[in-house]
């Protein structure tokens, strides 16, 4: 077990590496992009142009700016932006990382809660009419584009509707952070929770009833039921509970992939100022240094989420250990 | 003797026949038996139908060009003629407004947007541009996968390692930041690009196809391999090395035919979520670019509207989740029929 943990996360060190030098060579290195002219401001002359370039180690051959962009980026955290002189993009992304964890970590509560319910739902109501309509819904949810049922609450909590009794509390678009005003900061990510959950409801809800159908057959549960449990102990302590492996491994990936900028529709939408809001700004200015932070990490949320994932995988299942 | 086998053979026309079935037929015919996805193969159709006809819409019953601003332009409202762009609508009785749904399919039946162009023929060209990118994306993002995986999975040992690592490394990147890059990368590039002898421009709907083809290839890669991985290992690919076959072959005419019907389920719930890519970037800006309009880029436009007239960005969503919900139970229908251990799975 310990080997594997050690396999894993030089594995993952490795692909964080590579993804970093991808990342400096897309935004640094392709023709037409000029960081040095981004810096200087409208119409520089080439003394700036020189002076900027050797200021920021931009005339050092490639593998020295690589380290001093990662120098920046993780020890002294002082990676100027080009659009907003003077602006620290570390801070700045820590800034807004708690907007983030609000919104996403509000919304996977959602999700996991009605995902369960619904799942388990519908397969203990199979053969019923509930179990096509509950699944039908699901459907629906991941097919709609979440900034299009984003947009679309907007205009009814608060346009059409937002006079009306039902949704007279939703406060302004825009965060209000949590130890500013607890109440505000729910009422205000209440829309974007849902909204942001309701594609992973139908995905979890779906992928939870195929494998609850699944269990249902396993020698164990047949076991369970022939010593006579109840049945609603049957579901919980051992169908559900098996079913939940691959739920928990999608819900780590999903988890870190939404942390990592995933969320950023739904931010854009309800002017959220996380750090999806502040990537999608920085790509409208061409802010190549916030965008490299935000990508470099995001992934190393990513790659992390799924070595925990494998992990916890290897812990909860034996068999997918490696000898 | 010659008597009794007179009589144990059945006249001919009385025999029953008994005909081979290949699996396709049976899995085709699992499928059309299936009323559900049918009927959303018939709803798919029906948008691509209705989208290709696009213009013969503009042309034939809206009576204008969808690409023209028509600021100043009038249209006739229960016989009477009035603007399209009218001042002083909307709640706040302020600038200027686009005329709302009419519900004629005449006369902007869906309303105009800020240019005063016609909502329900922008939509039916914007759905040609997100079918077209949609579906060309999956099927190239299928293709390159499915061969990046015959590769790895038939030659396995290095090639494998490396290429799967390479796969890997791409799914690693955040899904749309990577998009984002690589799209903010293409279109800062106003001039187009030169692929040898092929040019193109950067409004271009190869951009937004490519990238969104690219950044899924790894998806479609893993499951793929898999299957490759179990095919290389039966009997019947022993025979044909022991028989001589070349790699060539042995991939081509051996493997791939047993490991395209995986293909084949992967390919309508791809093109959906290509679908749903190509509208999330279009939206952020990142995807079609003017003059093209897609289904992302409506709802996007009719942001600023949101509040006087939604339909127009109500409108386009209402295509998209219908394109997306049919291709996702036409794909579970296909899954369905072609894949046994599903129906293993559900239990029966």
């Amino acid at each position: 077990m310990l080997t594997f943990i050690v396999r894993r996360l030089a594995w993952t060190v490795l692909v964080l590496f590579v993804i970093s030098v991808i990342t400096f060579f897309i935004f640094f290195k392709t023709p037409g992009v000029d960081p040095a002219r981004a810096l200087a401001g409208r119409n520089p002359n080439a003394q700036t142009l020189a002076e900027i370039r050797a200021q920021f180690g931009l005339n050092r051959p490639l593998p020295v700016q690589y380290l001093l962009m990662m120098k920046q980026l993780f020890v002294t955290r002082s990676l100027v932006s080009y659009s907003n002189q003077g602006l620290l993009v570390v801070p700045e992304l820590a800034a807004a990382a708690p907007a983030t964890l609000s919104l996403v970590f509000g919304a996977a509560v959602i999700w996991v809660v009605v995902a369960i319910v619904m799942g388990v739902a519908a397969a203990l109501l199979r053969g019923t009419w509930l179990d096509p309509v509950l699944m039908i819904l699901a459907l629906i949810g991941i097919s709609a584009p979440v900034f299009w049922v984003g947009t679309l609450a907007n205009y009814i909590t608060q346009g059409a509707l937002h006079n009306s009794f039902l949704f007279r509390w939703v406060p302004p678009l825009g965060y209000t952070p949590f130890t500013q005003s607890p109440s505000q900061w729910f009422l205000g990510l209440l829309i974007p929770w849902i909204t942001l959950s309701i594609l992973y409801i139908g995905l979890y809800a779906r992928v939870l009833r195929g494998s609850l159908l699944e269990v249902q057959n396993e020698d164990f549960v047949r076991t369970a039921r022939a010593k006579g449990l109840r049945e609603s102990r049957v579901v919980v302590r051992h169908t559900l509970r098996n079913s939940m492996i691959t739920f928990v491994s999608l819900f780590g990936l999903d988890f870190g992939a939404l942390v990592a900028g995933g969320a950023l529709l739904t931010e854009v939408v309800f002017s959220i100022h996380g750090i999806g809001y502040l990537t999608w700004q920085a790509f409208q200015s061409l802010d190549l240094p916030t965008i490299m932070a935000t990508v470099v990490f995001g992934a190393f949320f990513i790659v992390l989420a799924n070595a925990l994932v494998d992990v916890a995988y290897a812990w909860l299942d034996p068999r997918v250990r490696p000898t | 003797m010659a008597a009794i086998i007179e009589q144990v053979e059945a006249p001919a026309d009385l025999r029953p026949e008994v005909v081979g079935r290949n699996p396709w037929a049976l899995a085709a015919r699992r499928l059309w038996r299936n009323r559900i996805a049918m009927v959303a193969l018939g709803l798919f159709l029906f948008i691509v139908v209705i989208c290709v006809a696009a213009p013969l819409y503009a042309h034939f019953v809206a009576h204008l060009n969808p690409f023209t601003p028509n600021l100043n332009g009038t249209t006739v409202i229960n016989g009477k003629v009035v603007p399209v762009m009218q001042q002083g609508g909307g709640t706040l009785k302020l600038g200027e407004t686009p005329i709302g749904p009419t519900w004629d399919p005449y006369h902007y039946a869906l309303g105009a947007d800020d240019l005063g162009r016609d909502v329900a023929a922008l939509v039916l060209y914007g759905g040609r541009s997100s079918l077209l990118i949609g579906i060309g994306s999956a099927l190239i993002c299928c293709a390159v996968a499915t061969v990046v995986a015959l590769i790895a999975g038939y030659f396995g040992g290095v090639t494998d390692s490396i290429l799967s690592r390479v796969m890997d490394i791409i799914w690693a990147f955040p899904l749309y930041l990577l998009a984002i890059s690589i799209g903010t990368e293409l279109l800062t590039h106003s001039q187009g690009f030169q692929f040898g002898p092929l040019h193109v421009s950067a409004s271009s709907l190869w951009v937004p196809t490519i990238i969104i083809a690219f950044v899924y290839i790894p998806y479609v890669y893993r499951p793929i391999r898999g299957q490759v991985l179990s095919v290389v290992r039966k009997e019947f690919v022993e025979a044909a090395i022991a028989a001589g076959s070349s790699a060539w072959r042995l991939i081509f005419s051996e493997v791939l035919p047993n490991v395209v019907s995986t293909v084949i389920v992967l390919l309508p719930l791809m093109i959906a979520t290509t679908i749903l890519t190509e509208a999330a970037l279009s939206f952020l800006g990142i995807g079609v670019q003017p003059p093209n309009v897609s289904w992302g880029t409506i709802i996007s436009g009719g942001e600023d509207l949101l509040y006087t007239r939604p339909w127009v960005s109500i409108a386009p969503g209402i295509m998209i989740v219908l394109t997306v919900l049919s291709l996702n139970v036409f794909g579970d229908g296909v899954r369905d029929a072609l894949d046994p251990r599903a129906k293993l799975r559900v239990g029966e």
